[in-house]
């Protein structure tokens, strides 16, 4: 069994996003560990981009923000192997493509293995362009793990066919970041998924509040959590509450779910 | 591997949530790009409205002034909105609205999309909303008001350089979040398929109208075609009724201060392989796959990236691409401007700087057409204040 789908079977699943190098390197490590500590079953560390465009304002901004302050995939890599040495947590890297075809789809996806990376999203690979990235994510063993949309309709069956890792469920249209309210029917995007995947589906996109999450872990196998995250790390990294101030909602969420 | 490869180029780089509204619009286009009423209109829409066809002229002072080939223009720039860009616009436009969409969205750079789009949303009754960079728009304040005179809103980007790159950001994102009513009318050969090969379809009238021309007027083909690029869709248009032909294609990308320092947007000179905004093909950008801020006093050409089919075409070495510096487009402006009593766009202007360079060694008895994409009226103010002379737009 793969680190992710173990991950699953300890009941419904808090998986926490952030940007790896926001607002360093060194803060990433400590807030990988504490979300663990809070619950956290699966981490997902976002490789930051010049251009996100899947990505709403709280992550583009977090993205210029580790940018600025040295992140580079190479130094990524390290910070996961460093990670690796203290926590067996699951961790899937969340990363345009545009970081993955540069590093070389080989080398990335070896070194993805040699660090401890289990899985990975691409926002910017749909189903259809799959195929020269999982190559090398299957030659390594990294669970390429695939988006299904509110849009995606008819799609979803080859999508679910195929899928590896989890099923990242796009909870609504648009782009990343804290939404008041989701009106998409997801319990039966769900329902359509089940037949053909026995893939955990975990949903994402503009949760944040715990009755939110609540409510999603009914139909769902687990939620997903970034904006919310990227922005108390925003808030409290200068006065270095932010490690503490993300381990007690990441708490207050996981509780919430359980 | 999706559809819409140019040799390794193309593709559809896109998040999930727009996947089935991109593959019905490849569906739509196929079905009405041979559709005999939808042509009848279309054809309708840029004969009476726009203008077409655009003459080709022969332009004899630079001709005589230069000494080598005969020199004619492409005039796109006597189309109605200025340039080329309603060709594509009233195209995507029409199809939007046979697909029953009632919004249409669009980046511009310089301004001469958003303004073709906002006219064409304006006839056709479509809700209009355009992207501009922050910077462009303080560039570019007449295309502005235009656009808004025209009924549409016009959304100020702040995220990034600020400039057509992050306007082509903030346009997908808004078409990610408003999918239903809403298509997306991308102004070049870029982007995700199927867009670079229906702009490059809706394109192609100057490059088969030039054809015929220069045939009626010289009875030979033209030694060379140039034009500029930064996407790339005058570039196209001008170039596919050429590519099976004996004629060399140039596309004269922006040099900025020159190839050699960090300020220019020369992608084909500069660029390498990489995947961004929907597409494979070459960019500026550093060893991380970091797109690069770009440079350039075009804010048409402003952009890190280059067209798949144009990627392909420098690969196969059927096409040239070479790099025009500010100066150089400047001083072709002042140039054109003087001899032949027309003010070139400035993006246009990199075409006529290197058709500068070559036309002189080129036999007289041949011909060279250059695509003049758009007018220069939107850059007056720019070009002033680059020569040191402070004018209020």
């Amino acid at each position: 069994m793969s680190n992710i789908s173990a991950a699953f079977k300890k009941g419904k699943a808090f998986i926490g996003f952030l940007t790896a190098g926001d607002p360093d390197l060194g803060a990433t490590e400590k807030f990988v560990l504490e979300m663990e500590r809070a619950g956290a079953d699966i981490v997902e560390l976002g490789i930051p981009f010049s251009d996100p465009i899947a990505e709403g304002i709280v992550i583009q901004e977090a993205d210029l923000r580790a940018l600025k302050a040295g992140a580079t995939t190479v130094k990524i890599f390290e910070l996961v192997a460093r990670i690796r040495q203290k926590s067996q947590i699951p961790l899937v890297f969340l990363t345009y493509i545009n970081s993955v075809f540069k590093y070389g789809y080989e080398a990335f996806f070896k070194r993805c293995k040699e660090v401890g990376i289990d899985g990975i999203i691409i926002p910017d690979c749909p189903f259809e362009e799959q195929g020269e990235v999982k190559e090398f994510s299957h030659k390594f063993g990294i669970d390429l793990i695939s988006l299904i949309a509110p849009t995606s309709e008819e799609r979803i069956k080859k999508i679910a066919a195929e899928a590896e890792g989890y099923i990242y469920l796009v909870s609504s249209l648009g782009v990343t970041g804290v939404r008041s309210e989701i009106k998409t029917d997801l319990a039966s995007i769900v329902d359509s998924i089940r037949p053909i995947s026995s893939v955990p589906v975990a949903v994402g996109f503009g949760i944040n509040a715990p009755e939110q999450a609540s409510s999603i872990a009914k139909i769902a196998d687990g939620v997903i959590v970034g904006s919310a995250i990227v922005k108390i790390i925003a808030k409290d990294s200068a006065s270095g509450n932010a490690v503490k101030t993300v381990g007690e909602y990441v708490k207050k969420m996981k509780d919430a779910i359980k | 591997m999706a559809s819409g490869r140019f040799g390794i180029h193309g593709g559809q780089y896109i998040p999930e949530t727009l996947m089935n509204e991109i593959q019905n619009l490849e569906r739509a286009y196929l079905h009405y790009k041979d559709d005999a009423e939808f042509n009848t209109e279309l054809s309708a829409l840029l004969n009476d409205y726009a203008g077409r066809p655009s003459r080709l002229y022969f332009a004899k002072k630079m001709t005589e002034d230069l000494g080598g080939a005969k020199v004619y223009l492409k005039r796109e720039d006597l189309n109605h909105t200025g340039s080329h860009k309603i060709n594509n616009v009233l195209g995507q436009v029409l199809l939007a609205k046979k697909m029953g969409k009632t919004r249409v969205i669009a980046e511009t750079g310089a301004g001469q999309h958003g303004v073709a789009c906002a006219t064409a949303a304006a006839l056709l009754n479509m809700e209009c909303e355009i992207f501009m960079g922050k910077e462009d728009t303080e560039r570019q304040k007449l295309n502005v008001f235009r656009m808004e005179l025209l009924g549409a809103k016009v959304n100020a980007v702040t995220s990034g350089t600020q400039t057509l790159k992050d306007a082509v950001n903030e346009a997908m994102r808004e078409w990610v979040s408003r999918v239903a009513d809403t298509h997306y009318a991308l102004g070049s050969v870029m982007g995700p398929h199927p867009f670079p090969t229906i702009v490059r379809d809706f394109q192609s009238v100057i490059g088969k109208e030039a054809r015929a021309q220069i045939l009626e007027r010289e009875g030979s083909l033209p030694a060379a075609v140039i034009a500029c690029v930064g996407g790339g869709s005058n570039a196209i248009g001008s170039f596919y009724n050429f590519i099976n032909d004996p004629v060399r294609l140039i596309g004269c990308e922006a040099a900025g201060l020159g190839v050699d320092t960090d300020k220019h947007a020369a992608t084909i000179a500069k660029g390498t392989l990489g995947i961004f905004h929907g597409m494979k093909s070459y960019f500026c950008q550093n060893d991380e796959g970091q797109i690069a801020p770009v440079y350039s006093i075009s804010a048409g050409l402003d952009y890190p990236g280059i067209g798949p089919e144009h990627a392909f075409l420098h690969d196969s070495n059927r096409a040239e691409y070479v790099p025009v510096t500010d100066e150089e487009a400047v001083s072709a402006f002042e140039y054109l401007s003087r001899t032949e009593g027309i003010i070139p766009a400035i993006e246009s202007a990199h075409a006529v700087a290197y058709a500068r360079k070559i036309v002189p060694a080129i036999e007289r008895e041949k011909s060279v057409i250059i695509c003049l994409s758009g007018r220069g009226d939107k850059d007056v103010a720019a070009i002033a204040r680059y020569r040191g002379r402070g004018l209020e737009e």
